[in-house]
C-alpha cells in the first residue's frame, strides 16, 4: 500500500519525514479495532448502563443529569478504549525485537500552520464544549443547584410549590408556607411538580443534598438559597444528606423523603397542618430567613424572622399578586409545564 | 560504644518516643466515656427503666466544671456521668428525666412538640402534655432527641434563680426540679445517635460549641444490642 499524496506533502513539509506505505495499515487496522468497540460498547452503554446511573428520573434535573452521566460514560469509553487498543497494538506491532537497530526518527520542526490550526480547533472545542455545557445545564431543567435569594433560572411552570427546607445541628425540617407554614422533619414531595426548595439554616452552614433529585445547596444562616426541581410522574424515595462538614454529628444529618402522588401529597399536607396547628402557632412568623438568637430568648420568640422581602417578590410574578403568605393559593401543585 | 551502637539506640529512643507520641495522641482522640449496660441483665418481655438527669454545670472537680451535661443512673443505683447506653432491641423502655437546668426558649420551637413517644406523649410533673412552650412557667431547656427513631422530647426548665438551684452534679431531688416521664420502643440492634436540639453550650458561638460537640454531654448513642429472647415487638 502507498502513502496517498497530500499525506506525504504534509509529512515532508512538517519535515517528519515521507509516510512508510505500512503506516496506513496500522492506522486502518486501529480504527477498525477501535470500531469494532465501539460499534457494541457503546450501545451496550445506552440501553443497559443508561437506565440504571444515578441519579435516575424523580425530577427532570435528575435526569438531565443521568443524561450528562451517560454523554461522559461514551465519551469516555471512545477515548479511552481509543488510546488502550492504541497502546496494546503498539506493544505488539511495534515493539523493539531482537537485532532490529535502533535510532532516532526523523527530526521535528515547527510549521505555523499547524500550530495555528491547533490553536483554532482547540479553542472551538473547548468555547463550543463551555457553551452547550451551559445551556444543557440551565436550559433544560435547571442545574439543581443553590441559586441564591434572586434566581437567574426559574422552571416554565406557572404554578410552583414553594418548601422552606432549614438546616440545623443536625437535622433537616421542613416549612411548607402553603399549608399555613407547619414545620416538620418529613420531606414530601408531589409528583409532576415544579418545586421551589427556599434553603437556610439557624445556625452554622450547612449543605441539603437531595441526590435522587438532583438537588444540592447550601444552607447558610440569614440567607434564602433558592434550588428548582421538577419532579416527573415517578414515584421513590430521597436521600436526603448534609454536603458540608457542619459539626461532630455532621455524618448523622440525613434523612430521606418521599415523592409521592399529588393527591397523596395534597391530603397529607392538610392533615399535617391540621394535627400540627398547635405547634405551627407556637413557630415564629413564616420568613425565608430566620435570625438565631444566640440560646433563645425567654419569654421572647425563639428565633426571628429576618426578610420577607424575597418572598413576596419571587412569587408576586408567579401568583400575580402579592401580601401576607396566608393569602397565597392553599396549594400550589400543578402538572409539569402547565 | 562504638558508633553503630550510638545511633541504634538513637533510633530506638526516637522510635519509642513516637510511638508514645502516637499513642498518647490516639488514646486521648478516641477517648469515649464509659458504656451503661441496661440490656445484659434485662427480663425479655419487661420494659427497661432509665432514669437520666440533666445539669447546667458539671460543677467543681470535673474537666469542664462549666459544661451543661447529661448523667444516667447505671443498673447499680450510682448516678455516671455518660450518654452511651446499651438498651436491648425492640424493648419498651420507660424513661425518667430529672431536670435541673434552668429555662429559656428552643431556638426552633419545632423541637417543643413530643414526638415518637408511646401516646405521643409525656408527663411533666405528673401531667400529660404534648407539648412545651417557652411560655410554660420557667420556659423550655434541653430535648432528647433521636432523630432516627422520630423520637423527641422536650424538657421544661426550672427557676434559675432558685436558692436550690443545682449547679454540681449529679444533682440530688432535695434541688429545685422537674421530673419528665415518656416510653418509647427501641427498634433493630444499631447505634442511635441522640442529642438535644437546643444549643445550650453557654459561652460558645451561638451556643453551638462545647458540650454540644462533645460525647458525653449533650449528645450521646443508644447501643441497641440484640436481644435473644426477644421476639420483636415484645413489650409493646
Amino acid at each position: 500500500m502507498t502513502g496517498g499524496r497530500l499525506g506525504n506533502a504534509v509529512r515532508q513539509r512538517l519535515g517528519i519525514g515521507v509516510a512508510e506505505p505500512s503506516d496506513r495499515v496500522h492506522l486502518w487496522r486501529i480504527s477498525l479495532i477501535w470500531l469494532a468497540w465501539m460499534m457494541w460498547s457503546e450501545p451496550v452503554l445506552w440501553f443497559i448502563a443508561w437506565p440504571v446511573i444515578p441519579p435516575f428520573r424523580l425530577t427532570l434535573t435528575a435526569a438531565s443529569e443521568q443524561w450528562d452521566g451517560l454523554v461522559a460514560i461514551m465519551i469516555a469509553d471512545g477515548a479511552m478504549s481509543g488510546v488502550l487498543i492504541y497502546g496494546i497494538y503498539a506493544l505488539i506491532v511495534w515493539r523493539q525485537r531482537k537485532g532490529q537497530p535502533m535510532g532516532d526518527g526523523p527530526p521535528l520542526r515547527s510549521h505555523w500552520g499547524v500550530q495555528a490550526g491547533w490553536v483554532f480547533v482547540t479553542t472551538c472545542v473547548v468555547l463550543g464544549a463551555f457553551i452547550f455545557g451551559t445551556v444543557e445545564l440551565i436550559v433544560p431543567a435547571g442545574a439543581g443547584t443553590g441559586e441564591g435569594p434572586s434566581p437567574i433560572w426559574v422552571p416554565g411552570s406557572k404554578h410552583i410549590l414553594p418548601i422552606q427546607v432549614i438546616g440545623q445541628q443536625w437535622v433537616w425540617t421542613y416549612r411548607y408556607p402553603t399549608f399555613g407554614g407547619f414545620e416538620t422533619t418529613q420531606l414530601m414531595i408531589p409528583a409532576n411538580t415544579s418545586i421551589a426548595f427556599h434553603v437556610t439554616s439557624l445556625d452554622v452552614i450547612h449543605d441539603w443534598w437531595a441526590y435522587q433529585l438532583g438537588v444540592k445547596a447550601d444552607a447558610n444562616p440569614g440567607e434564602d438559597n433558592v434550588a428548582f426541581a421538577t419532579t416527573t410522574s415517578k414515584l421513590g424515595k430521597v436521600t436526603v444528606r448534609c454536603d458540608e462538614l457542619c459539626g461532630i454529628w455532621h455524618g448523622a444529618m440525613f434523612d430521606y423523603g418521599y415523592v409521592v402522588p399529588q393527591a397523596q401529597f395534597e391530603k397529607w399536607g392538610h392533615s399535617m397542618a391540621k394535627k400540627l396547628a398547635p405547634l405551627t402557632k407556637q413557630l415564629p412568623k413564616f420568613a425565608w430567613t430566620y435570625y438565631p438568637s444566640a440560646n433563645g430568648d425567654y419569654p421572647g420568640p425563639p428565633y426571628y424572622p429576618t426578610n420577607t422581602d424575597p418572598f413576596y417578590k419571587m412569587y408576586q410574578y408567579q401568583y400575580g399578586k402579592s401580601g401576607p403568605e396566608g393569602r397565597l393559593p392553599a396549594v400550589h401543585v400543578n402538572k409539569t409545564g402547565s | 560504644m562504638t558508633r553503630p551502637w550510638r545511633i541504634g539506640i538513637a533510633v530506638a529512643f526516637f522510635a519509642l518516643i513516637t510511638g508514645l507520641c502516637f499513642w498518647g495522641v490516639f488514646t486521648w482522640v478516641r477517648r469515649q466515656p464509659p458504656n451503661v449496660n441496661f440490656a445484659a441483665h434485662h427480663d425479655a418481655g419487661r420494659p427497661v427503666h432509665l432514669t437520666v438527669q440533666t445539669v447546667g454545670t458539671m460543677g467543681t472537680g470535673h474537666p469542664h466544671p462549666a459544661w451543661v451535661s447529661y448523667l444516667v443512673k447505671a443498673p447499680d443505683g450510682k448516678w455516671v456521668h455518660s450518654t452511651q447506653w446499651e438498651l436491648p432491641a425492640y424493648t419498651r423502655i420507660d424513661v425518667t428525666v430529672l431536670e435541673y437546668d434552668g429555662g429559656h426558649a428552643l431556638r426552633n420551637q419545632v423541637w417543643a412538640k413530643v414526638q415518637g413517644t408511646i401516646g405521643g406523649v409525656m408527663t411533666l410533673n405528673g401531667k400529660t402534655v404534648r407539648q412545651v412552650s417557652p411560655q410554660t412557667a420557667y420556659g423550655e431547656t434541653h430535648t432528647f432527641t433521636v432523630p432516627a427513631l422520630g423520637l423527641n422530647v422536650p424538657f421544661a426548665g426550672v427557676n434559675g434563680n432558685s436558692p436550690t438551684f443545682c449547679t454540681t452534679a449529679p444533682c440530688t431531688p432535695s434541688h429545685v426540679h422537674n421530673v419528665i416521664k415518656f416510653s418509647f420502643m427501641t427498634r433493630a440492634p444499631g447505634q442511635y445517635h441522640w442529642q438535644c436540639m437546643f444549643p445550650c453550650a453557654a459561652g460558645y458561638l451561638d451556643g453551638n460549641g462545647g458540650p454540644m460537640q462533645t460525647l458525653g454531654y449533650m449528645d450521646g448513642f443508644l447501643k441497641v444490642m440484640p436481644s435473644p429472647g426477644h421476639p420483636l415487638q415484645v413489650g409493646q
